[in-house]
């Protein structure tokens, strides 16, 4: 179990300063969100970062790290916000007890459609998880006593809330910011614990070569289950963000739309490399603010960018200059 | 519950499922031949669909629109398959699936531009308005029409595979596409055809839909859908699959409609998560052919 992961780590601390550098993503990462506020033209823009880069980090794990290809994360992205808002607005759940009972719940909606989607392989993954994942928007559409159907879910705000003692005004933008980004940090360390993990290097090798993992002995059906309910635990805690940012769940969240702009983001920042999704995310929503400016029909300029990246860089933005740095580092 | 409720039900069944066929029908052989999944099938569907609206109001008459939109549409798709997807032959199995999403986007806000973003009715041809007796109820002509069209359709389709010269090379393609290669086929052409086919076929399933739901730009993801939906169950690849699979999803979202209307969007896609448990690969798709 632990030969993998050695290698891993060899080849890492054998590339010298950026390897340290590397090792230390988390802490780096959560450095350049602290001031991301203040490089955006706008808050709301550095809220959206914030929350699209976890979902879509939580959804790397599967398809960057495991090489699974799936059109429904917004299964879980739509369903952490639901749980968070019915248990809110619904129960009178305290908002720091909402959450961790969303991701749960979201976890088991994962282990539920994991168990499906799972048993398929290539193309067909892609296929039935985003046919699971509309099955779950049109639940959601149906039982409109519970989530509000059409009109999304309303009647919940956290407008005050208390950390350790502090009364913490949750409306003010930098506040909200700030305690999101402590979520969002929160699920940056779990991520990297899982990379580091000996589990971190089984779905590398799945995605390297299903054959020779399952032929080393490991159990691959088992273990992309646990990456499905893994990635989609992280993605939900992305959903519980959204529901306490913006007080409404919107249902087009769940819709397989909301999906393929998680996939579009993770390719723009680069599948694969930790930090791409934040770089993902951020690209995206500067894009759509800035062509949405000057054209309602943002979406024909980004399906072309992306189509684009698809042809010429498909290890996106952060990854292709990871790479770049790397090759320099390698030439004497 | 009336016995001719049921069979009327079952009949608009049919219909609905006879678009999905066709539909589907596109996915399976593109997949099957190629290998690739077009995202965008759906985003080409609704253009089928608007390409027919737009036809049959220029020459003042349905039969134009469906016969050449699907023909135009489908050249647009070997368009697509020449300039963008033919460059991804030989990367990931991913990555034409990413660029026919991205390409969807593309297309439907371009039909937003053009088209705008409302609904159009598409009008039923005046031929085919009204309802036929059939003994045991009355039921839409224009159903009938469909359900007769995508029969002649399906025998021509698989005359044109099992029967031609050129049928056997695209079967024999399907299946190893080096040897044909070295025998001197020129399998470029071949996939060339075959992804404007399935275009084609998309297209064609657009137009006939339109008078049965009206056109809008959004059309296309629940059809891509319903699509997937179909050839999961069938099995990717196979035509018969796609053939079984299309007519049982249609016949039970119309006869769920008709116990339990809010489950009537919900039903197909238990029917697939079903079908995957039992059987992974679907009910005629060929075990290892997945990837």
């Amino acid at each position: 179990m632990t030969s993998p992961s050695s290698g891993e780590a060899v080849a890492k601390s054998s590339s010298g300063g950026l390897g340290w550098l590397l090792e230390q993503r988390v802490l780096l990462s959560i450095a350049v969100l602290a001031v991301l506020p203040w490089l955006l033209p706008s808050q709301a823009l550095a809220v959206n970062v914030l929350i699209y880069g976890v979902v879509v980090m939580g959804y790397n794990l599967l398809f960057g790290y495991t090489g699974l290809l799936s059109f429904g994360q917004a299964a879980f992205f739509g369903a952490g916000a639901y749980f968070t808002g019915i248990a809110i607005g619904r129960y009178g759940v305290p908002w720091f007890a909402a959450v961790p009972i969303a991701v749960l719940l979201s976890t088991c909606l994962a282990a539920a459609i994991g168990i499906v989607s799972t048993r398929t392989r290539g193309i067909y993954f892609s296929m039935v998880t985003l046919a699971l994942a509309q099955l779950v928007y049109y639940v959601a559409l149906q039982a409109s006593s519970v989530t509000g159907g059409e009109n999304g879910l309303r009647g919940f705000t956290v407008d005050r809330i208390n950390l350790f003692g502090f009364p913490v005004n949750f409306l003010d933008p930098v506040n909200k910011y700030y305690v999101l980004m402590a979520f969002a940090a929160l699920a940056m360390w779990f991520q990297s614990r899982i990379l580091n993990s000996p589990f971190g290097a089984v779905i590398e090798a799945i995605r390297e070569n299903e054959q020779r993992a399952r032929a080393c002995g490991y159990d691959v059906e088992r273990s992309k289950l646990i990456v499905f309910m893994l990635s989609g635990a992280i993605s939900s805690l992305g959903g519980c963000m959204l529901a306490l940012h913006l007080s409404i769940v919107p249902l087009d969240l769940l819709h397989y739309q909301t999906s393929g702009m998680i996939v579009m983001m993770v390719l723009l920042g680069g599948a694969r490399s930790f930090f791409g999704p934040f770089v993902g995310a951020a690209s995206f929503l500067i894009l759509e603010d800035v062509i949405s400016v000057w054209t309602p029909h943002w979406q024909l300029f980004v399906g072309a960018i992306f189509v684009l990246f698809v042809l010429f860089l498909p290890k996106g933005i952060w990854g292709t200059l990871l790479d770049t740095l790397r090759v320099g580092k390698a030439r004497p | 519950m009336d016995l001719s409720l049921i069979i009327m039900q079952l009949l608009s069944g049919i219909a609905l499922g006879a678009v999905l066929v066709i539909t589907a029908l596109g996915l399976t052989i593109v997949f099957g031949m190629l290998g690739v999944v077009n995202f965008a099938h759906g985003a080409l569907f609704m253009i089928g669909a608007y390409a027919g609206l737009y036809l049959a109001s220029l020459t003042g008459s349905f039969w134009w629109g469906l016969l050449l939109a699907p023909v135009l549409i489908g050249a647009f798709g070997m368009l697509i398959e020449f300039v963008l997807i033919r460059r991804l032959y030989g990367r990931s199995i991913d990555d034409p699936l990413l660029l026919t999403f991205g390409l969807s986007y593309i297309l439907v806000e371009a039909v937003r531009i053009v088209f705008g973003s409302d609904g159009i009715p598409f009008p039923t041809p005046p031929q085919l308005i009204g309802v036929l007796d059939l003994g045991v109820g009355f039921f839409p002509r224009y159903r009938l029409f469909v359900i007769a069209l995508v029969a002649v359709v399906l025998v021509v389709l698989w005359l044109a595979l099992e029967k031609t010269r050129i049928g056997l090379i695209v079967r024999a393609g399907a299946r190893d596409p080096t040897i044909m290669q070295v025998l001197g086929v020129d399998i470029g052409r071949v996939w060339l055809a075959i992804f404007g086919l399935g275009v084609g076929l998309a297209a064609l399933g657009g137009v006939l839909a339109g008078p049965m739901r009206s056109v809008n730009p959004e059309m296309g993801s629940l059809v891509l859908a319903e699509a997937f939906v179909v050839t999961v169950i069938g099995g990717l690849g196979s035509i018969v699959g796609a053939v079984v699979a299309g007519l049982m999803v249609g016949i039970s979202i119309s006869l769920v409609a008709l116990f339990a209307p809010e489950m009537a969007t919900i039903v197909m896609f238990a029917l697939m998560a079903v079908v995957l448990l039992i059987r992974p690969e679907g009910l005629f798709g060929v075990r290892g052919r997945t990837a």
